[in-house]
């Protein structure tokens, strides 16, 4: 988390040093660890209980972070009242998440408190971010700056504090779930949700309870690491939620004390790695970290390899609706109604508008066919932009590949590449999938920052040829217009073949149930990576066109932000509604320039369309397909 | 005993253990082509995960599967469904969102050829192509299977084809079991494992049920059958075996099985689902 945020701050000592350095970087490990574990435990405590993986713990993390900075800073506290005050306000946040985020979709498919912890984590995100400005800031440390001698290397008062508060929320924390009343209904209900409420256990206070407490401890851990690197700031977030994650699936989701042993694994591996490779690799262990655990052992290092199945898994994923019927010839009418806009007297804002709503319609089909058709909610789309972006640049750049040729190239690629980085995903349900594709769309963005002999690293790549067919060089604004809109009208198209085919049924066959699909001899390997061959390829086709037309990309060009903005035009539109993916694409880039709304508030608001939608429109306008 | 020799499916000692718990204890089991052999016994005797480790979706601790004289233990579902084994589910698993057609349909995936070459490497790309390019082999087997699939549901009479561009999330219970059952047949079984398919169905529904299975019998597929109902069980079966505690605590003719003092014992003695009760009711 912190080591993004500020790895020259971090106190690793240089490479002279190294060998005398070990004890610094073990315990380096086992501070870093025990603030992931404040992170990771609470996730567990949240999971074992609802089976749900909490993608706002991030963003509860972050709160912390700045109310503790206006603690400190503005009110002046000194450090146990900051704490206590950090910790009563996250669990406040964490309370009003659980009573109006949550609770509301009990009764709902699986996938609604899925994407209304995703929404939720970026409503506060924007929040914090409007509230105290995207720039950082010094949380300072309320301690004294001496380090102690100890073995061969120092630690500080800091250092201890950490280590003070890990260990004492463990402690609490076992007496709460050991000792106390609420405790055995949390275990309880954890073990069996609905014995639990047969026998009188509330678990609508037992929710209460768990967010209260795995907010509390979120939020008093990014105070702390804002204390330990001396600064805070919003991207904080996305990585906590990565890294929590990450140590909670290492040691076995919903495993209290797996979590604290996972999250000091992951503490130290990032540590030793750091100290081998340097700190710009620091996420990326961390990530394939994630990734070979959940290929080697899906269930945590420490879950028993033979486990009682699942129990079956008999409510739908996405909820059951009609899909609208458009009929052809009106689609036929609105196609050809935007291809003779360029020749009425419309300004080139109106038409860039469009075009922008053309390529991340082409995103939207992809990521439609993969969350919606197939029931893999990835939350790293963005990656398979990045890929056709940088091939279908570096084509025509390098090898003067002609640039229609390179944008296909493009397509190919982020097919072909996505599909081989997503595989070890393809047993994964629900939940997990999403985190994977975070991490996976994480480690894409490192290894272009980090790959500086093939992607120019973090100086990006500049003088993109611009968009050219059979020689000619599209520049005006209508030919990149038809341009545009002609490639997402015949992906449109081949897309909606696809979903009359055998394939399409055998597509949502897999999402419906993918359990009896199996044993109907559909494989999930071949099928999913089908689909992300075919939405690889669509996504792919939109960074390659995007690279040309923006001329400049670099590794933060193509960010989750807009792998959120694209999954919410999805839920809009309805999920797997090629259609409604078009429309969604038109509506979220179209509306807020109509009224003018202006862009940093844009993900703020796109946060609250998806959080309504999943509340009260969970189909979409035009409906599930 | 002469189909003893030749069985179509053979469990040697198969064991399944959860933690502590045995779950299925080393069951052994003859099934000879054409023969219905019912399950029977207590809930959590373990019929299900018996189901569960003879279709692939479970792993036996021990013990052996034997299909048409090759070891098909550990082998997973899709490869199982190709060989031709069947199974319908406890729990009810239709596809919600799909079409009744569509769900059926899938049953017969096994079936596609013309759209799925048997190429290696490559085949799946071809496949992808072929989805799209749709040449006139790839429609011709697609309507052939649909025809397929209307001559299925016509012989649940007028219960399913009327729906049969429905959701299935949209039928009844027993019009969802019903699908489960066509989307099994769609694969053109050789054996056929069918989990308690009247659970939930009202006495009108169990007997076409009973009709139907009967029908399938007749036909000469082979079926294993997990069932409650024992009036059901006894007209159907060839053999029954009782299953308590992961145990087969009795096997042999139905009338014989039903007076077994230990099959009595292991329903009464667990105050479960009373067998007198059925026995009475039926």
């Amino acid at each position: 988390m912190a080591g993004a945020t500020a790895p020259a701050a971090f106190p690793y000592p240089s490479g002279d040093q190294r060998l005398s350095s070990w004890l610094d970087y073990t315990i380096n490990g086992l501070i870093v660890g025990n603030v992931y574990a404040l992170v990771a435990v609470g996730l567990a405590l949240i999971f074992g209980v609802s089976r749900l993986i909490n993608f706002a713990q991030g963003s509860i993390y972050l709160v912390g972070a700045y109310i503790g900075w206006v603690a400190v800073v503005q009110l002046h506290t000194p450090l146990p009242l900051t704490i206590i005050v950090v910790a009563a306000a996250a669990a406040l946040v964490g309370l009003i998440i659980e009573r109006f985020g949550l609770r509301p979709l009990q009764n709902s498919v699986r996938i609604a408190p899925l994407l209304a912890t995703i929404g939720i984590s970026f409503v506060l995100d924007q929040l914090v971010m409007l509230t105290f400005s995207p720039n950082p800031r010094a949380l300072p440390s309320q301690l004294p700056d001496v380090r102690f001698q100890l073995g061969g290397g120092t630690i500080g008062p800091l250092d201890l504090l950490i280590a003070g508060v890990g260990i004492t929320s463990a402690l609490l924390l076992f007496v709460f779930l050991r000792y106390s009343k609420l405790g055995w209904a949390v275990r309880a209900a954890s073990q069996d949700r609905d014995a639990a409420m047969q026998m009188g256990v509330d678990v609508n206070r037992v929710n209460q309870a768990v967010f209260g407490i795995a907010a509390a401890l979120g939020g008093v851990s990014g105070m702390l690491v804002g204390m330990y690197y001396n600064q805070i700031d919003t991207a904080m977030s996305l990585q906590a939620t990565l890294k929590g994650v990450v140590a909670e699936v290492v040691g076995g989701a919903g495993n209290v004390p797996g979590a604290v042993i996972g999250s000091l694994l992951l503490g130290l591996v990032e540590s030793y790695g750091v100290a081998v490779f340097g700190t710009s690799y620091r996420n990326l262990f961390a990530f394939l970290l994630l990734v070979v655990v959940l290929v080697l052992r899906p269930n945590g290092l420490f879950a028993s390899a033979r486990q009682a199945p699942p129990e079956p898994l008999t409510g739908t994923f996405i909820a059951p609706s009609r899909p609208v019927r458009i009929p052809r010839w009106a689609l036929a009418v609105a196609a050809a109604g935007f291809a003779v806009l360029p020749f009425f007297p419309v300004s080139f804002y109106v038409l860039q508008t469009l075009i922008n709503a053309w390529l991340l319609g082409m995103l939207a089909l992809s990521l439609t066919l993969v969350a919606g058709t197939v029931g893999q909610v990835s939350l790293g789309h963005a990656a398979l932009l990045a890929i056709g972006a940088y091939t279908s640049a570096l084509l025509s750049l390098t090898l003067a590949v002609p640039v229609g040729l390179a944008v296909i190239g493009g397509g190919l690629m982020s097919a072909a590449l996505g599909t081989l980085l997503i595989s070890p995903s393809f047993r994964l349900r629900g939940h997990y999938v999403s985190i994977a594709t975070l991490a996976i769309g994480e480690i894409v963005s490192l290894v272009i920052l980090n790959w500086e002999s093939v992607t120019r690293g973090p100086i990006g790549i500049s003088g993109i040829p611009p968009l050219s067919l059979f020689g000619h060089d599209l520049i005006s604004p209508s030919s990149v217009y038809w341009f545009s809109l002609a490639v997402m009208v015949v992906l449109a198209l081949l897309q909606g073949r696809l979903l009359t085919s055998h394939l399409g049924r055998s597509f949502r066959a897999i999402r419906d149930d993918d359990i009896a699909a199996r044993a109907y001899g559909l494989s999930l390997n071949r099928y999913k990576s089908l689909a992300f061959i075919f939405g690889g390829f669509a996504a792919g086709v939109s960074g390659g066109i995007a690279a040309h037309l923006y001329s400049y990309i670099n590794h933060e060009t193509f960010n989750t932000q807009q792998s959120i903005l694209a999954l919410t035009v999805v839920i809009l539109g309805g999920l797997g509604n090629v259609v409604g993916a078009i429309l969604g694409s038109v509506a979220l880039v179209g509306l807020p320039e109509v009224f003018r709304i202006a862009a940093e508030y844009r993900i703020l608001i796109y946060g609250i369309v998806l959080l309504l939608l999943v509340r009260f429109r969970p189909q979409g306008l035009l409906g599930t397909i | 005993m002469a189909e003893q020799h030749n069985p179509m499916l053979s469990l040697r000692g198969l064991t399944r253990r959860f933690g502590g718990l045995t779950a299925v204890d080393a069951i052994d089991l003859d099934l000879a082509r054409g023969e219905l052999i019912s399950i029977i016994g207590p809930n959590g005797a373990g019929k299900t995960t018996l189901f569960n480790l003879v279709t692939g979706l479970d792993r036996p601790d021990a013990g052996t599967v034997r299909f048409e004289g090759h070891d098909i233990t550990g082998l997973s579902p899709e490869r199982l469904a190709a060989e031709g084994i069947a199974r319908t589910f406890q729990l009810g698993r239709v596809f919600g969102n799909l079409s009744v057609m569509d769900n059926v349909l899938i049953g017969a995936h096994t079936r596609l050829r013309a759209v799925k070459p048997a190429v290696p490497v490559i085949g799946p790309l071809l496949e992808l192509g072929l989805a799209l390019l749709r040449p006139a082999s790839v429609k011709a087997e697609e309507e052939r299977l649909r025809e397929d699939v209307k001559a299925i549901l016509a012989r649940f009479g007028e219960r399913l084809l009327p729906r049969i561009d429905q959701p299935a999330y949209s039928l009844s219970y027993a019009n969802r079991r019903r699908v489960e059952i066509a989307r099994a047949l769609a694969l053109k079984p050789r054996l056929l494992l069918l989990d308690e398919p009247t659970a939930g169905m009202n006495p009108t529904e169990t007997a076409e049920m009973q009709v139907l299975v009967a029908e399938l019998k007749a036909e000469g597929l082979t079926i294993l059958l997990i069932e409650h109902k024992l009036e059901m069980v006894m007209r159907l079966s060839d053999r029954v075996i009782v299953m308590d505690e992961g145990k087969k605590i009795a096997e042999g003719p139905g009338e014989e099985v039903r007076t077994d003092p230990k099959v009595i014992e292991a329903y009464l003695g667990h105050g479960l689902s009373g067998m007198t009760e059925q026995e009475s009711a039926a």
